[in-house]
């Protein structure tokens, strides 16, 4: 898009920030409240000279984009509700293949058909652990139009460096709300690519990391005869069922992630300072929080929020920086909570189940209740 | 050099032979297969760099393993959106699907019918030996009415796809049965498929007298072969009723359509592109 302010919706940010990452691959399955994206990705992507297909389901979608990536293409797809659900079981073989992908889930009432035009955010921990198994994934979460677009970048270069799936959160507030928006010029858009294989392919071992933990990624049809699996493997992509292969693989699939944890967090503190009670939000909730902090704040106490912006890897450094009482205002029945009550005994939540966000009085009233 | 011994060595260069041997059964079929599928793409003097076998799981789904080109094991049922997303995405690529009934029909059989109907340009070679092996033989969405399994141990309930047919019927423009007696044929099949365009679907019937044999009368692979020698007949113009696999009944192989012009998605979709920038 030409540089300047557009009127955007969530959905198309989020299509006209995976563009303007690079994204030029999108195979997707409309579900409320993510079709716009859908929509705004078969308008432009062909204008790019990229490309868009409906598939069948949500299963067949994010198979068709992990075998794109590995043409050497950035792809995404985007769901939600019982869409998420339905591509875990690929997000699994993505993580363990080590694919570049991002996946958006804009989150509504669940669980299962719930509420589709409403939000939710009832699938925070879902995010990353969705897929069976042990891995580790990056997930981010935006709070307007504006920082979904933005943030789209950074996650299409987190997918691509840490060759790792990203999932993108929304919520059915942020996919369907109108905002003001400015794109930046073309120069000042950064963006990552995956490192490629500098050796010959008959010298070059597909798996084998470098001291990053991070293998280069060959593309398909260059001679590399990759050969990626589900199975545990090793460094040449074979299947080797062993507890010792297992040992390495999947320690490093957690560690590469873990050791970079630090370069990929993002939080916003507002308002922390000098605060004496936290609260901890995210995605459209916390615009709700952040008008009740500044209420609090009116009535002379020293309230502040973390918002996370990164969840996954969770930023646990931030919850331990602050000796402070938490509350955890999120639309779910404990999540994040949970996640925050490992680094602080002093939390509490402040649920709803969906379908609205907490009114900025509801969370002025725990913020009092927790000063008292 | 002879010409065996020259074909064997590449053959071998179409092999991960480091990986072997292999994990399937004496007596399998999937070698046969595979073996026919590697000399059909040696005569056609295409690019091994630009060939791409993609399978999903079970025992046909680790051909992909010991093929020396790009090679992809991907998940229960998803080969074919897995290719459909490597094909669409650098349509110049030579991509092909290598998978089992149960993988391709059951599990994968929505991602089946939908990429037939749009006419993605894939060959799908697809192993049919009646019977989900990896898991130790249980019965599937080709197992014949009346068959002995592990899950049908009175016999089959179940009604078994006519793949034929239902390729046909979803517009693939080559489609083609064969069992592997018929070594040649389906070598032949394999090397025409690899010059042609669109969704092409071959039926490889095989033996698996490991799981599926031994429970229904034919223990050896020897017995499996003579079945498949006596009971095929050739016949390109089958009826449906004809293409059905009746328990221990005739095997209508051979080339049921073989069509050319329809365009695939991929060609559709440059002119979406050209439609777009204009």
């Amino acid at each position: 898009m030409k540089p300047g302010y557009y009127f955007w919706s969530g959905d198309i940010a989020a299509a006209e920030g995976a563009i303007a990452a690079g994204c030029r691959f999108y195979a997707g399955y409309p579900i409320t409240p993510s079709s716009e994206i859908a929509e705004r990705m078969a308008l432009r992507l062909p204008q790019e000279g990229g490309k868009f297909i409906e598939m069948e389901d949500e299963i067949g979608s994010i198979a068709a984009i992990i075998g794109a990536s590995w043409t050497g293409e950035k792809v995404m797809t985007a769901t939600a509700g019982p869409g998420i659900s339905l591509m875990n079981e690929n997000i699994g073989l993505a993580a363990m293949t080590e694919v570049p992908i991002v996946v958006v889930n804009a989150m509504r009432g669940a669980p299962s058909t719930g509420l589709p035009t409403l939000i939710g955010q009832g699938d925070l921990m879902q995010a990353k652990w969705g897929s069976h198994g042990s891995y580790e994934i990056i997930s981010l979460y935006p709070d307007s139009v504006q920082e979904t677009f933005d943030l789209m970048i950074d996650a299409f270069n987190y997918a691509e460096k840490y060759r790792v799936p990203v999932m993108f959160l929304i919520d059915a507030m942020l996919a369907h709300m109108y905002e003001k928006i400015y794109v930046p010029p073309e120069d000042e858009i950064v963006r990552i690519e995956r490192k490629r294989p500098t050796t010959p392919p008959e010298e070059t071992l597909i798996y084998k990391a470098d001291d990053d933990l991070i293998p280069p990624m060959p593309r398909i049809g260059e001679g590399y005869k990759i050969h990626a699996s589900g199975l545990t493997h090793n460094e040449k992509g074979y299947p080797e069922l062993t507890p010792q292969a297992q040992e390495k693989l999947v320690r490093r699939l957690n560690d590469k992630i873990r050791k970079h944890a630090e370069e990929i967090w993002k939080v916003e503190e507002y308002k922390t300072e000098d605060a004496d009670v936290i609260v901890v939000a995210m995605g459209s909730e916390s615009r709700s929080v952040r008008l009740a902090v500044d209420l609090a704040r009116r009535e002379g106490i020293k309230a502040g929020m973390l918002r996370l912006i990164t969840i996954w890897p969770f930023p646990y450094k931030f919850i331990e920086k602050y000796n402070v009482p938490y509350i955890v205002a999120e639309i779910n029945y404990g999540q994040i909570y949970h996640k925050v009550r490992e680094y602080t005994q002093d939390v509490e939540l402040l649920p709803k189940m969906g379908g609205e966000i907490h009114k900025p009085d509801e969370v002025l009233r725990a913020i009092r209740r927790m000063v008292q | 050099m002879n010409p065996m011994e020259e074909m064997r060595r590449e053959e071998e260069k179409l092999l991960r032979t480091d990986r072997l041997p292999h994990v399937w059964c004496p007596g399998c079929g999937i070698g046969i297969t595979l073996n026919a599928f590697l000399r059909a793409f040696i005569r056609s003097k295409m690019d091994p760099n630009k060939l791409v076998v993609v399978s999903g799981i079970g025992c046909t789904g680790r051909a992909a393993g010991y093929v020396n080109v790009d090679s992809f094991h991907t998940t229960h049922g998803r080969g074919i959106p897995f290719a459909v997303g490597i094909k669409f995405a650098r349509p110049d690529l030579n991509v092909v699907v290598f998978s089992g009934d149960g993988d391709l029909f059951a599990i994968g059989g929505n991602h089946f019918v939908n990429a037939a109907r749009r006419n993605h340009d894939l060959l799908i070679i697809a192993v049919n030996n009646f019977t989900y092996g990896m898991t130790g033989g249980q019965h599937g969405p080709t197992t014949p009415t009346g068959a002995y399994t592990t899950t049908t141990p009175y016999g089959n309930p179940d009604r078994p796809f006519n793949i034929p047919h239902l390729a046909i019927s979803l517009g693939a423009p080559y489609v083609a049965r064969w069992t592997t007696y018929h070594v040649n044929q389906l070598q032949n099949s394999i090397y025409h498929a690899l010059h042609k365009k669109g969704f092409r679907v071959i039926e490889v019937i095989s033996q698996c007298p490991t799981v599926y044999g031994r429970r229904n009368d034919m223990k050896t692979p020897l017995e499996m072969m003579h079945y498949f020698q006596k009971n095929s007949v050739r016949k390109d113009d089958a009826s449906f009723e004809e293409l059905e696999l009746k328990y221990n009944g005739k095997i209508v192989v051979g080339v049921f359509r073989d069509i050319q012009g329809i365009p695939t998605y991929e060609e559709r979709y440059e002119d979406i592109i050209r439609r777009a920038r204009k």
